[in-house]
């Protein structure tokens, strides 16, 4: 069998979703619907602190004021959010010293996923936070990480044993105003990851936070906090994978770093919620609100790999504050079926000297949407700021669409911006050329896709870049044979 | 080695090849030459079983196995390789990488383990220097930017690394300036054994200097007119093809 293109189309389609499974756990999960009420009890069953309960009913009163954003290039049915329910943890919840008494059927789960603790723990200078649906269920190497000085902890975690860390940065980023779903998140965050690397302090580790939303009609709205000291330097890996579930689910995160002066954050994620069946049935709303602040001299990069979730809207931006400072996008984003993302990045040049540099790749099959947004936005105050950016559009197929919105906003005039940009499509030709070399259309697809992300899968950390080029080959290849 | 019968074959039900036969023994090199739009491109599509084409009538057998129902890679796997007349660009995909990925693919299929690393790369620079590469080539993405002289340089060097049973070099010489043509015919002649086999197809007797064959075909209005030795390589270049249009009308 060789194949014509109309073929490849229906391969694509037929992709199901590999880790459409439900793990079975006994969880704790509060009524549906929201209200002051639900706010004020989220914060209780967290033991949280009053300020932070007044934190959260301060971001839900505004949010209640807040209009759900339609700008994005995405269409869906909006979630109604008083059929939700938001807080979902897991029973047993004791702190575990080692893997044996963790429940079997969790490890289980992380066995399916590729990704089991033993594997993780194996893999040198890997310290993994397990967030399962809402509440943080077994934190390693975090001895190691504590000699020196660095805190990695579940948010909640931290909101009790570090109260004034994060006080202090908690929603400086992202204001708990910011946008729709950062206030709804401010409101009824229920875990997350927060990460403190002190002056000076390199992290030895790559430090890596699997998500995975596990219950039937729980929305999960992690709240991540990174904050990296002056002159410290810290790799940071987000993964998420998600069951597979009839109705939409939603996840609305906020992801906020701080680089102080001369520090550097590397945030890579690689995103695999469940991204709704073939006739565009179900799948996850991804909403997410990533935000970095780059103080002087200070470096931040987002690297993301998205192949999964129904919509995503999703722009992780830096704001370089500080003279000096630089800013990075490495994306590649994959729609299949009818999936839609709309996402992109924001940089803000405030600071003189500031660099930013963008580089997206969009790859879209099947009837799916793609859309690239980006801002740059170059201030007054801005002398000698730099942007490159570029993006590139893969189509696979004629019934899926790429689009892109470059948004270029400059006040200084010695500022240099470059923006660059194409479309291409997978053709039969490349196929068939593949083909005759003995490379079957599976893998050709995977080559030529690889090739084409080739610049952002550089940029990831090794044991991750590993990872994502499975999750583009699961994506977009399927059941070929 | 390859034996082509009463071969007919269609594109959007136009007929391109009305009745080819073609024996291609071992050790063998044929030359097809022909007119443009004769068929010749057709030919080696079809035999590579590029899908566009659809078969009516008549069979292709390499050793002995019917080629009808196996796809363009089982054919692959087969030894058969095709030089592209327009090879095709891979952005982000390294020639040695592709390389690399079309020779395990291959092994897999024959259930064989990949090649060993080292074991690779010493057979890519014994190759590349065949071949007389700059092995910065090498890390370049395939085809991307290539001359087209880089581009046939490279199918060639694909064929010294497949060790192909059966090579057919559709239109090896267009775009080939005189020396980086020897170069290219230098390296097939040395990949020439008793055991494979090559067909040329060529507009032009150029290349047959350099790449002797034992037998030439002329294709013309999708059959094969006449058939002869290297000389008849010499009568066309005197004559052009008009002579044998009017035979055939």
């Amino acid at each position: 069998m060789a194949y014509t293109e109309e073929e490849l189309k229906k391969e694509l389609e037929t992709k199901e979703y590999e880790y459409g499974f439900y793990t079975d756990i006994e969880s704790d999960t509060l009524p549906k619907g929201l209200n002051e009420d639900i706010v004020i009890a989220i914060s209780k069953k967290k033991n949280e602190p009053e300020w932070m309960t007044e934190w959260r009913l301060e971001a839900f009163r505004a949010w209640q004021e807040m209009e759900e954003p339609e700008w994005a290039n995405v269409t869906y049915k909006k979630p109604n959010f008083q059929d939700i329910s938001y807080y979902s943890a897991p029973n047993k919840k004791p702190k575990y010293d080692s893997l044996d008494e963790v429940d079997p059927e969790l490890l289980d789960t992380f066995k399916k996923l590729g990704i089991s603790i033993d594997e993780q723990k194996k893999l040198a200078g890997v310290a993994v936070d397990i967030v399962m649906d809402s509440v943080s269920v077994a934190t390693t190497f975090k001895k190691t990480l504590a000699e020196k000085g660095i805190i990695f902890c579940s948010i909640s975690e931290a909101i009790q044993e570090h109260p004034e860390l994060v006080k202090k940065h908690l929603g400086t980023v992202v204001p708990k105003k910011d946008n729709f779903y950062a206030a709804l998140n401010s409101a009824v965050f229920s875990d997350g990851s927060f990460c403190y690397i002190p002056k000076g302090v390199r992290c030895p580790m790559e430090l890596s936070t699997y998500f995975r939303i596990n219950q039937a009609g729980t929305g999960q709205f992690e709240r991540t906090l990174v904050v990296a000291d002056e002159g410290s330097y810290v790799s940071y890996l987000e993964g998420c994978t998600a069951p597979s579930r009839d109705e939409n689910q939603l996840h609305a995160a906020v992801v906020e770093l701080i680089a102080m002066d001369d520090a550097e954050i590397k945030y890579s994620t690689v995103q695999n919620w469940f991204p709704g069946d073939k006739e565009g049935k179900g799948g996850v709303f991804n909403f997410v609100t990533k935000r970095g602040l780059c103080e002087k001299n200070a470096k931040i990069s987002w690297t993301q790999v998205e192949t999964g979730s129904a919509v995503t809207w999703k722009y992780p931006s830096c704001v370089l504050k500080g003279d000096n400072s630089i800013g990075e996008f490495y994306s590649i984003a994959v729609t299949n079926n009818f999936q839609q993302a709309d996402t992109g990045t924001k940089m803000i040049h405030l600071g003189k000297n500031t660099k930013s540099t963008i580089i997206s790749k969009g790859i879209s099959a099947g009837q799916s949407q793609n859309s690239y947004r980006g801002l740059v936005q170059v201030s007054s105050r801005a002398d000698n700021a730099r942007n490159f950016s570029q993006c590139d559009s893969l189509l696979m197929g004629n019934r899926c669409g790429a689009h892109t919105f470059p948004y270029i906003e400059v006040k200084n005039k010695s500022a240099q911006i470059e923006h660059e940009a194409t479309t291409s499509k997978i053709g039969e030709d490349q196929i068939f050329y593949c083909n005759q070399r003995g490379i079957d259309t599976e893998k050709a697809i995977a080559l030529i896709v690889n090739g084409f992300s080739k610049e952002v899968l550089n940029k990831l950390p090794m044991e991750f870049a590993v990872e994502a080029q499975k999750l583009l080959e699961i994506s977009l290849e399927g059941s070929v044979g | 080695m390859l034996e082509i019968k009463n071969l007919h074959a269609n594109i959007d039900d136009k007929e391109i090849l009305k009745g080819i036969d073609l024996k291609v023994n071992a050790g063998e090199v044929h030359a097809i030459m022909g007119p443009n739009g004769s068929g010749k491109s057709t030919l080696a599509s079809v035999i590579a079983g590029k899908e566009e084409f659809e078969v009516e009538e008549g069979s292709i057998v390499l050793e002995g196995e019917d080629l009808e129902e196996l796809s363009p890679e089982e054919r692959a796997h087969k030894g058969i390789f095709l030089s592209f007349q327009y090879p095709v660009e891979i952005p982000g995909v390294s020639v040695t990488n592709f390389v690399k990925t079309a020779i395990n693919e291959s092994r897999k299929a024959r259930g064989l383990e990949d090649m060993p690393a080292n074991e690779m790369l010493k057979m890519i620079r014994e190759k590349s220097e065949l071949l007389e590469m700059d092995r910065k080539f090498l890390s370049r993405s395939l085809n991307e930017g290539f001359s087209g002289g880089e581009k046939k340089r490279n199918e060639i060097f694909q064929m010294a690394m497949m060790e192909p049973k059966l090579a057919i070099l559709d239109e090896t010489d267009s775009g080939l300036d005189i020396d980086a043509l020897r170069i290219v015919a230098n390296g097939v002649n040395k990949l020439r054994n008793k055991d494979n086999a090559i067909v040329v197809i060529t507009h032009y007797q150029r290349l047959l200097e350099y790449i002797v064959p034992d037998y030439v075909h002329v294709l013309y209005n999708g059959k094969i007119v006449k058939s002869g030795t290297k000389e008849l390589a010499l009568e066309l270049e005197e004559k052009g093809y008009d002579w044998l249009k009017e035979a055939t009308v």
